[in-house]
């Protein structure tokens, strides 16, 4: 049982390991990198249903028992977590495969990844604040060399942008780690939770996890502390920002998820501000997205509008909105990677990603044009897509506590998404292409690329249309979220577990 | 002794965060190496300056009087971690400053909302071998 519990951080070790010993052999690389990305999806299925069945997934590390040792424990969200940052992990190195640039680079590609997916895996499954921290740490760095990956002007300065604001966000999680240490003397999120459940948290420790939420919250781009993402996301190479899109803010909002959960299960102070933070977080977003006019800029606003829905779910705090804000998270993740995915395929073809000098896509590949309807209406929320679903939980659930107004401000998101999508509708696939017909370049060397758009896609509208397994999964989470018996058992049995 | 740790460790924020608001990217750079130390120096004092005695526990005793040697671990841990990092940061600026003559923030932000290059995709740099996948011989390598 403990081999699989660690499994989601060993098997994108050992595939990084196995691709840097291979490293003169691009092609080997590139296989072992596949497999191992596909071994990290079964992981994650095989989780997913262990934590389904009520198998209870947890590990104390090193042989010293909690709240001593570093705790892992794997619940049902931790377990889709894993699932889904292998499906986006398999997709990013499948669509990695495509014919261009330097081989050097693209081989390089394919070990970052990796890296970068040991960290958020070890971030969905650690149940200790430090250990957290050591994970953010990982993907960061993993992160770091994606985005600069191939160079160039633009390119290094969004790097600059994204390294300095991503480090500081990290020091200010590394301040907080210590001082809730200090507070409480433990570093063990079960413990911390029955310490801030008992009601007996000293204040010092109250205002050392606010901070810790704070390094969250800019990690997870929320309002006022999204500046970073925009700034930085359009620059790096197209499966890169694709697998940022999809992963990166989200590690953010699990972590929130989980600690909020966990220490404050009821409706409180905390609760309020996420409140009016999700809420300016989706209109602000949304709103930036207007002013745009590059296809991964627009959909880089849309990132943080999106996480504004989750956070919403999140400060509700009702059983019901915590599986919309689950339910929201698996849906997003999918959808946000594709939507760059297809845009970076279309901005390959017309030769551009301003949505000026696109064109005319329509008439030449049709199927590449569903293959955009399908995540860009889930992402706006239109039935039957698994946006749909998504949203309508968290507007019920908004309803159902009595606000009204976040529940407004989510439908109006829905429909400034909706016209920010059409946009990009219009000027990629509708509108004809200013340098002609001949402008549009043949489809050479990306047929991987077809294969990931095309499979997410197809995720997107099983999860709309078999939304009912999906959301009993997403309620059957929240249930063990309000009551976290794997996080406290270590705690409460130490010579149980 | 705390007392000392916390006003120094404050200090450095300080020196940290006056450098980081720079437009100087170096500045920049070294604001948050000095910002690094001085949270370190913080998670070490906030463990408290309690024992005198390395805690080299052994299963039959523990020492007395021995310090605790959790911040300890966890500022070791985070002292690696930021050498790394700060490593990095230092490659990226100096192929920013030195290779593409960008010095401060605001060339920064003016470089990163610059429209899109044409086929930004080809920004990967096309190999020789590579090149005939793509009609554009004139894009920025």
């Amino acid at each position: 049982m403990n081999a699989l519990v660690v499994a989601p951080v060993v098997v994108p070790l050992l595939t990084l390991l196995i691709g840097i010993v291979l490293r003169p052999r691009h092609g080997y690389v590139k296989v072992v990198s596949v497999i191992g990305a596909g071994l990290l999806v079964l992981t994650g299925g095989i989780l997913v249903v262990l934590a389904g069945d009520d198998v209870p997934l947890a590990a104390q590390l090193g042989g010293w028992q909690a709240p001593y040792g570093i705790s892992v424990v794997i619940d049902r969200l931790s377990a889709a977590m894993v699932a889904i940052t292998g499906v986006i992990g398999l997709a990013t190195v499948v669509y990695g495969l495509v014919r261009e640039g330097n081989p050097d680079v693209l081989r390089n590609f394919h070990l970052f990844v990796h890296g970068l997916l040991a960290g958020v895996c070890g971030a969905f499954i650690t149940a200790d604040v430090f250990n957290l921290y050591v994970w953010f740490e990982v993907l960061l760095i993993g992160s770091f060399a994606l985005i600069a990956l191939g160079g160039g002007r633009r390119r290094l300065a969004g790097t600059m942008t994204y390294l300095v604001l991503n480090l500081l966000a990290t020091l200010v999680f590394l301040l907080s780690a210590g001082l809730i240490y200090s507070a409480t003397g433990t570093l063990n999120m079960g413990e911390l939770g029955l310490i801030f459940r008992s009601g007996e948290a000293p204040p010092a420790a109250t205002l050392a996890v606010a901070m810790m939420l704070l390094s969250f919250a800019i990690k997870a781009a929320l309002f006022p502390v999204f500046g970073w993402l925009p700034a930085s996301y359009h620059v790096a190479w197209t499966p890169v920002s694709a697998l940022f899109a999809g992963l990166l803010t989200k590690v953010g909002v699990y972590a929130l998820i989980r600690l909020v959960t966990l220490m404050w299960p009821e409706y409180g102070a905390v609760h309020e501000i996420l409140l009016w933070v999700a809420c300016a977080t989706m209109l602000v977003g949304v709103l930036g997205a207007a002013a745009q006019n590059e296809v991964r800029r627009i959909l880089s606003f849309h990132i943080v509008s999106q996480v504004g829905y989750m956070i919403l779910g999140l400060a509700l705090a009702s059983p019901l909105a915590i599986a919309g804000a689950v339910f929201y998270l698996i849906h997003h993740i999918i959808v946000k990677a594709n939507l760059f995915f297809v845009g970076g395929l279309a901005a390959r073809l017309t030769g551009s990603e301003r949505l000026a000098a696109m064109g005319g896509l329509y008439a030449r590949t049709p199927w590449l044009a569903i293959l955009f309807a399908v995540p860009a209406l889930s992402l706006a929320g239109i039935p039957p897509l698994s946006g749909f679903w998504a949203k309508l939980v968290l507007v019920k659930a908004s309803l159902a506590g009595g606000f009204w107004w976040a529940a407004g401000v989510a439908l109006l998101t829905g429909i400034f998404t909706l016209l920010s999508m059409s946009k990009i509708w219009n000027e990629t696939f509708l509108k004809a292409h200013p340098g002609g017909e001949a402008a549009i370049r043949p489809l050479l060397g990306v047929r991987c690329a077809w294969g990931t758009i095309g499979v997410l896609a197809l995720m997107t509208v099983v999860i709309g249309l078999g939304a009912g397994p999906v959301m009993e999964y997403a309620i059957a989470a929240a249930g063990q979220l309000a009551d976290p018996q794997l996080h406290f058992r270590a705690i409460t049995h130490p010579e149980g577990t | 002794m705390e007392f000392l740790a916390a006003l120094t460790a404050g200090g450095l924020a300080g020196i940290g965060m006056w450098l980081l608001l720079d437009r100087n990217l170096i500045r920049v750079v070294l604001g948050v190496a000095i910002m690094g130390n001085a949270i370190n120096l913080g998670v070490l004092t906030a463990g408290r300056f309690a024992g005198e005695v390395a805690a080299f526990v052994t299963p039959a005793a523990v020492p007395p009087d021995a310090a605790n040697p959790l911040p300890q671990a966890l500022v070791l841990t985070a002292i690696v971690i930021g050498f790394g990092l700060f490593t990095f940061a230092l490659a990226v600026l100096q192929s920013v400053r030195e290779s593409h003559g960008i010095t401060t923030t605001d060339r920064v932000t003016e470089v990163t909302e610059e429209p899109a290059p044409d086929v930004e995709e080809v920004g990967l740099q096309v190999h020789q071998d590579d090149a005939d996948l793509h009609h554009d011989a004139g894009a920025p390598r």
